[in-house]
């Protein structure tokens, strides 16, 4: 994975000790909340229902053992004693004190880490595949794609008051396990008939309460102008984003009352200009970056078998480990949505055991995956039990991957000042109910949003939920036949809301509708999308 | 003019600037105040009367005149750019590096701390309008 050299660790010191200074200055009253309120957020820091949050940046997802040890420590240190990962592959702490934070700045900094613009109207963490370096069908590993687009929009002078937030994604195959497409800029690393690596940009997608699915506005970038083009991408936003609305100031809304075509051709013009401007770190740059993401050094050799005498681990093998490009290994994620817990919930002592079994089985690397599981990217199947066993014994041996129990759900009302309604305890109540038919269902992928900001990603769901307020009551509308994969799609809501004890009646309704409709092999979606709606909402209202 | 931080070592102009639409129209003004919603590039082809812009941000939290700063610098401008409005001593390091070389905040700001705050960062990864060497020029020479 990358490591930081001089230049990358003084650029986080140096922001560790700005932010050190605001929060002083602010403590001392010489700066007002509203001065200050910009300046905590791209640190990470939101003022939430109860208390401060802090969220920190994984980079595309990607944690060394001593990086989940050090998120660990600061869990125990500074907060309550949990972390919570969240669907842009970061991890947030929801009990923080503001005079505390420039301490865990420092703390992160010292493992190469840092909570840089993961809030406010600026460029975000960069995402990825959460199986990068360890899928057989990625073109090339897409972090280090991401990695110089991570420094690129770093404190970029130009872009820290942007209109709105701004978050980009980069994945590198057709398979889309980064919901790329509703993204604010989507890219996908692709080869074009001349055998050149290149950047297809996919521009304007996203949830929030007006989904749009991104457009592809070009289909190949060359990698040495890559940076140039997120640049005029960029300018021409922060310059034409509407700032009179904030509901409308996305990216998204911009290229929609343009349309796809009048931006392209801004972009396109604002391009041609930048790069005259020795804008683009040179190729050689992008290589130096690449050497730090080599391929680890797999076994050969191994054997593919695996003992599945403890059906138990078979089924958690089945559901929790996916196909991994070299023999004898896979990708397994550990599940943080035991039956009826908090997803993407882990305690200190859970995250250090990721961190030691990250560190034994998986070359001392693992994932955040924007639905709030952990990956350890590179495990030999003949260490698959031994994990499997110190995984159960901690709690963390759910066979869920893709199931009803693996829900996204955002913070909602429980710690979220903008959530109309409650999300957390909706989705223990329908992993309590459904988990035990979850082998039964198949893949089922369920989303849940304690108001219309779509943090829960409700759009995107099989299944989705939206809290909404009704009248000062908890109110939920359902929505059926979102994807956020290849195959992307915009759910569409059944009709009136439930409250929070008929959403979970209303869910366990739309799975039995697709038992019952379902031929040979179709998941949830597909049976949905075969019947549409209507058999769903005769079941519900009728 | 009691309270502007100037980094430059030519004489400020000494009358107002006029607007982008009064400039435009009758462009013997040598200074032009570019509100946020103006389009910078509309003053391009008139860069060589021009000795002041000032860049109006009527809020610290609207960042369009970053661009329009730097815009103006790409294509050549040479003369004063300075910041006027609502400009705050956290914005400064970011509004130097999209060349503004002059700063006229509605509120004066601590000399001292606009020096610290002007140091920030030892280096920078972008390339913008301060001719900064950005860390990849440092790492490939």
């Amino acid at each position: 994975m990358y490591k930081y050299d001089q230049y990358d660790q003084a650029m986080v010191d140096a922001r560790v000790a700005e932010f050190r200074d605001q929060v002083r200055r602010r403590v001392e009253g010489r700066i007002t909340e509203d001065q200050f309120k910009p300046l905590r957020l791209q640190n990470g820091l939101y003022l939430q229902l109860h208390a401060y949050m802090l969220r920190v940046a994984v980079p595309y997802g990607t944690l060394s053992s001593a990086q989940m040890h050090a998120l660990a420590d600061i869990a125990d240190k500074y907060d309550r004693g949990y972390g919570h990962f969240t669907t842009r592959q970061n991890i947030q702490y929801n009990w923080i004190k503001l005079e505390d934070t420039p301490d865990i700045l420092a703390d992160l900094a010292k493992v190469e880490m840092h909570a840089i613009q993961t809030s406010g109207n600026c460029i975000r963490n960069i995402s990825s595949d959460h199986y990068a370096g360890a899928t057989a069908d990625e073109l090339i590993d897409p972090r280090p794609y991401a990695e110089l687009l991570r420094q690129w929009s770093s404190f970029h002078p130009e872009f820290l008051a942007l209109p709105r937030k701004f978050k980009i994604c980069v994945i590198a195959s057709e398979a889309d396990r980064a919901a790329m497409k509703l993204h604010d800029i989507g890219i996908r690393i692709v080869k074009n008939d001349s055998g050149e690596i290149g950047a297809a940009f996919y521009v304007g997608g996203g949830m929030g309460r007006t989904p749009m699915i991104a457009p592809c506005i070009n289909p190949f970038v060359p990698l040495d102008q890559l940076v140039t083009y997120c640049e005029a991408c960029l300018r021409v936003y922060n310059r034409y984003g509407r700032r009179d609305n904030k509901y409308k100031a996305r990216i998204k809304i911009l290229v929609h009352e343009l349309g796809a075509a009048e931006y392209t051709r801004q972009v396109e013009e604002e391009f041609a200009h930048l790069l005259t401007q020795d804008i683009e770190p040179p190729l050689a740059e992008l290589e130096r970056i690449s050497t730090y993401f080599a391929s680890p050094a797999f076994e050969t050799g191994l054997s593919d078998d695996i003992d599945r005498s403890d059906p138990d681990f078979a089924l958690w093998v089945d559901t929790n480990t996916v196909p991994h490009k070299a023999p004898g290994y896979v990708s397994a994620v550990i599940s943080l949505k035991p039956a009826g817990g908090i997803p993407g919930d882990a305690s200190a002592e859970q995250m250090h055991l990721i961190a030691d079994l990250t560190k034994q089985y998986s070359f001392d690397e693992c994932r955040v995956t924007h639905t709030q599981n952990i990956v350890l990217p590179h495990v030999k199947k003949a260490d698959l039990h031994a994990l499997w066993t110190s995984l159960e014994a901690a709690g963390l041996g759910a066979a869920n991957l893709d199931r009803i129990g693996d829900i996204i759900a955002c913070p909602g009302l429980d710690y979220c000042s903008l959530a109309n309604a409650r999300s957390i305890p909706v989705a223990q109540k329908i992993s309590e109910r459904l988990s035990p038919r979850s082998a039964e269902l198949g893949e089922l992928k369920v989303k849940i949003s304690g108001c219309i900001n779509a943090c829960g990603h409700h759009h995107a769901g099989h299944i989705g939920v939206l809290g909404v307020d009704k009248k000062g009551v908890e109110n939920y509308q359902l929505l059926l036949g979102g994807s956020e994969a290849d195959d992307t799609s915009l759910g569409k809501i059944t009709g009136p809301g439930f409250d929070e004890a008929g959403i979970v009646d209303a869910v366990e309704k739309a799975t039995e509708v697709y038992l019952a409709q379902r031929t040979d092999g179709e998941r949830f979606l597909d049976t949905y999308r075969r019947i549409g709606i209507n058999p769903f909402k005769e079941a519900l209202y009728g | 003019m009691a309270d502007l931080l100037r980094f430059r070592d030519d004489e400020p102009v000494d009358h107002p600037a006029v607007t982008v639409d009064a400039y435009l129209e009758q462009s013997n003004a040598a200074a032009v105040r570019i509100e946020p919603g103006d389009d910078a590039r509309a003053l391009i082809p008139h860069l060589d009367g021009l000795r002041l812009v000032e860049v109006n941000f009527p809020a610290f939290t609207d960042g369009r005149g970053y661009s329009a700063a730097r815009i103006l610098r790409e294509a050549g401008y040479t003369g004063e750019m300075r910041a006027v409005g609502d400009v705050l001593i956290d914005q400064l390091s970011a509004m130097r590096r999209c060349g503004f070389d002059a700063f006229e905040p509605d509120k004066p700001l601590d000399p001292e701390e606009a020096k610290a705050a002007l140091a920030t960062w030892p280096q920078v990864y972008q390339t913008a309008a301060d001719g900064r060497a950005p860390i990849w020029k440092l790492r490939h020479g």
